[in-house]
């Protein structure tokens, strides 16, 4: 291991290391945070749903949004609309966009995540998760 | 580096890991390897929650899933449901003890709510054998921002203005002592010496720093020395603490592989190392003297102060002595700044403390809350209540050097103040929560048998005094005390604390004072009535029978070891007193509920 020879040198290696506990950190203040869950089923990927997640994991470091964490999950029961992604809002309800290729990801960001806008290809939610069950 | 999309958070805290947190990490990761999911979900072990007693703890993140009581076999489940499906697995989610309810993310559980942490901050959030993530996290920037921006007035000055004071039990303003330590300047030497000797019964919050977050308290020594004039570090810790140690001497030498220890720190010229001392675990070698002289490999005796360390220390050089906790406070007060600590706690004690929750209550664990969080807040929303619904009736703070308190001081803000006034002590932070099963007297008695035995002898007072104290307390629980008895008791209470030489004594009779200002009528009940109100104390309690409810069925009689028990088949039987060893059988042994404790 290198040594650190000044205050500069640790503040870069820090910022280096920052990513590594960022979405920890994220998750302790899970109250504003955007939720977004891509179904990473075996049909998920096959209709491209890793494209889909890495389009969004770059997408969201380019414009500097940072209260959004990315998690994947398994299927969704929509496969006649993959990829699908359900994207969490703070305080609102979670909401599923189906046929999420990864130039939808934009719009999706620009309008949905950044401004609340609705954007077509969301599918009506047929189901309960755990927590609401509660 | 690999881009982690979640994170598994086990628990590799003492108390965790005595309860096969490893095996669970272990099979989690064979499973995320078999699933081809090891690059997208990160698995660590962590230091400890605070949570223990629903160990072994598992975390999930970013979703914040609070997973307890995790078996190695439920490795399966969580991979398969949670990590592979987005799942949570409810069986293992933590259920309220008031609602019954599941609680699906540590955010909403009343035990984190109410709490603050900054001593523990990194606690149970970072891998506590990886300094990349406790750098990750702000660490050794305080020590940076010193060593390039600061002089050693300038960090005097700022840790006078945060208020903080000594978490080892005295409360002394840890400011003002490092300002002694840095103007006294015997022999070339000096010394920073971190107090990890943690003797309470019952407390754990040191251990639980060394091991979670050891960087913090490197760092914080760091500081110290630089501040103070001091290039030595020592570390008086506790041989039964070998995780502690082991993690502590990991984090020293990666700190010193990034030259972040030892020579020419991050080229400021500042030179600083630390050692390890071991203590073989005794209360006293707590006291600071009596730890110095056990560094130089001398009796673990203590001597009177002055000299204080400052002035006379290890080796006879300025020493600075100071604890874990207090320590760990210390790189936020510096990387946020004196005036954001001081905004935190009460007038006169500033900033968090953390304490360790045993005895009758739900939520058993370590805790850390702002100063002046009332008791009440802890027991009954971060504490979850007494257990099995039972009435609160005494809180015991400050460990054998504190008292009791009741449920009149239920909504005194705690701090170091509030505490003594109300009879007791903040002490290390040890907290001991009791119901109405409780007997005061037999409390006082644990407190002074430990005392008893950990009085180093030196002085007679405690020598000699703490054991006459025993064995009154001891007559009274067998039914044997006067009322001459309780005011011995009080009186030789006030002469063991004016002239016992070192603290252990001079605080030894706090559990007995305090418990008879507040439970007088307890003692009076086991000296006048021979009753122990809380049916604790064998001796005093009398098992009868009540005929209404006795159906003759002999049962009772048939288990008697001693024949106490009299009566014909299907009329009532009598048990005599003289002849009963209180041994308990019958009591068991009687299907209709018949015979009563009294
Ligand atoms: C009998 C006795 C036992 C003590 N045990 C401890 C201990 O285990 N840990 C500790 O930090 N301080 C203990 N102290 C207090 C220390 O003497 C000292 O005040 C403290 O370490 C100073 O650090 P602080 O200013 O950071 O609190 C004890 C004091 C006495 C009288
Ligand atoms: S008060 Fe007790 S522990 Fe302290 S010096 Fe005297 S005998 Fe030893
Ligand atoms: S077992 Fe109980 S109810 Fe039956 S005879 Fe004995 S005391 Fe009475
Ligand atoms: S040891 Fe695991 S929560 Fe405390
Ligand atoms: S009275 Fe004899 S066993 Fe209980």
């Amino acid at each position: 291991m290198a040594k650190i020879k000044s205050l500069d040198e640790l503040k870069k290696l820090r910022e280096k290391l920052q990513n590594k506990v960022e979405l920890r950190e994220k998750g302790e203040n899970v109250d504003d945070l955007v939720q977004i869950k891509i179904a990473m089923a075996t049909c998920g990927i096959a209709a491209g749903a890793k494209d889909t997640m890495d389009a969004f994991i770059g997408k969201l470091n380019e414009k500097n949004i940072k209260n959004a964490v990315i998690t994947q999950t398994g299927c969704m029961g929509y496969c006649h609309s993959e990829p699908t992604v359900e994207i969490t809002l703070p305080g609102k309800e979670a909401v599923v966009f189906g046929n999420v290729d990864a130039d939808k990801t934009e719009e999706i960001i620009e309008k949905y995540i950044k401004n609340g806008e609705l954007v077509d290809g969301i599918i009506p939610v047929g189901y309960t998760t755990i927590e609401e069950e509660k | 580096m690999a881009n982690y999309k979640m994170h598994v958070l086990i628990c590799g805290g003492t108390g965790c890991l005595s309860s096969g947190s490893k095996a669970i990490a272990d099979n989690i990761k064979s499973l995320l390897k078999e699933n081809n999911m090891e690059n997208d979900v990160q698995v660590l072990m962590t230091g400890c929650f605070g949570f223990c007693e629903k160990g072994p703890i598992v975390k999930i993140l970013p979703d914040n899933t609070f997973y307890t009581e995790v078996k190695p076999g439920d490795a399966k489940l969580i991979v398969e449901e949670h990590l592979i499906k987005g799942r949570k697995v409810d069986s293992l989610l933590y259920k309220d003890p008031m609602t019954k309810k599941h609680i699906s993310d540590s955010k909403h559980m009343d035990f984190y709510k109410k709490q603050m942490r900054i001593a523990l901050r990194n606690c149970g959030f970072i891998d506590p054998d990886k300094i990349e993530e406790y750098i990750a996290r702000e660490g050794y920037q305080a020590l940076g921002k010193v060593l390039s921006e600061m002089t050693p007035k300038d960090v005097i000055a700022e840790m006078k203005e945060s208020g903080l004071r000594g978490r080892g039990g005295g409360g002394f303003p840890t400011g003002l002592k490092w300002e002694f330590a840095s103007k006294y300047n015997i022999g070339e030497q000096k010394y920073v010496v971190c107090n990890a000797d943690e003797g309470d019964p019952g407390a754990f919050m040191d251990r639980s720093i060394l091991e979670g977050d050891p960087h913090s308290v490197i760092e914080a020594m760091s500081i110290c020395g630089y501040s103070i004039g001091a290039t030595k570090g020592l570390v008086y810790i506790r041989a039964e603490y070998p995780l502690a140690i082991e993690r502590l001497q990991n984090a020293i030498s990666s700190a010193r592989e990034m030259g972040l220890l030892g020579k020419d720190i991050m080229g400021s010229g500042f030179d600083f190392d630390i050692e390890l001392k071991y203590g073989a675990g005794a209360f006293v070698c707590g006291e600071e003297t009596a730890l110095i002289h056990s560094m130089e490999g001398e009796r673990g005796e203590p001597t009177t102060k002055p000299p204080f360390p400052a002035e006379s220390g290890y080796w006879g050089k300025t020493t600075n002595v100071n604890n874990v906790e207090t320590f760990a406070n210390i790189p936020v007060i510096i990387n946020k700044g004196a005036n954001w600590f001081n905004k935190i706690g009460t007038e006169k004690s500033k900033g968090t403390k953390v304490f360790a929750l045993a005895g009758k209550i739900n939520n058993v664990g370590l805790i850390e809350v702002p100063m002046g969080t009332t008791l009440r807040e802890v027991i009954f929303d971060i504490g979850g209540g007494i257990k099995n619904g039972k009435k609160f009736k005494s809180a015991q703070t400050g460990g054998p050097s504190g008292g009791c308190l009741t449920e009149k001081d239920l909504d005194v803000p705690i701090d170091f103040d509030n505490l003594v006034a109300a009879g007791s002590m903040m002490g290390s932070g040890g907290m001991i929560v009791m119901d109405e099963d409780d007997c005061m007297v037999s409390i006082a008695k644990f407190y002074l048998d430990f005392t008893v035995d950990e009085s180093c002898g030196k002085c007679t007072p405690c020598r000699v005094g703490t054991k006459r104290l025993y064995e009154m307390l001891d007559k009274i629980t067998k039914g044997q005390g006067t009322m001459d008895d309780l005011k011995k008791l009080k009186m030789l209470s006030g002469v063991i604390k004016d002239t016992a030489l070192c603290g252990l004594g001079q605080t030894a009779p706090n559990p007995v004072l305090s418990t008879l200002d507040n439970f007088w009528d307890e003692y009076v009940a086991h000296v006048v009535d021979k009753r122990c109100p809380a049916g604790q104390c064998t001796a005093l309690l009398q098992y009868v029978i009540d005929p209404g409810k006795c159906i003759g069925c002999t049962a009772c009689a048939r288990v008697c070891p001693v024949g106490a028990i009299s009566g014909k088949v299907k009329t009532a039987h009598v048990i005599d007193q003289e002849k009963c060893i209180k041994c308990g059988a019958c009591y068991d042994a009687c299907k209709f509920g018949a015979i009563e404790k009294k």
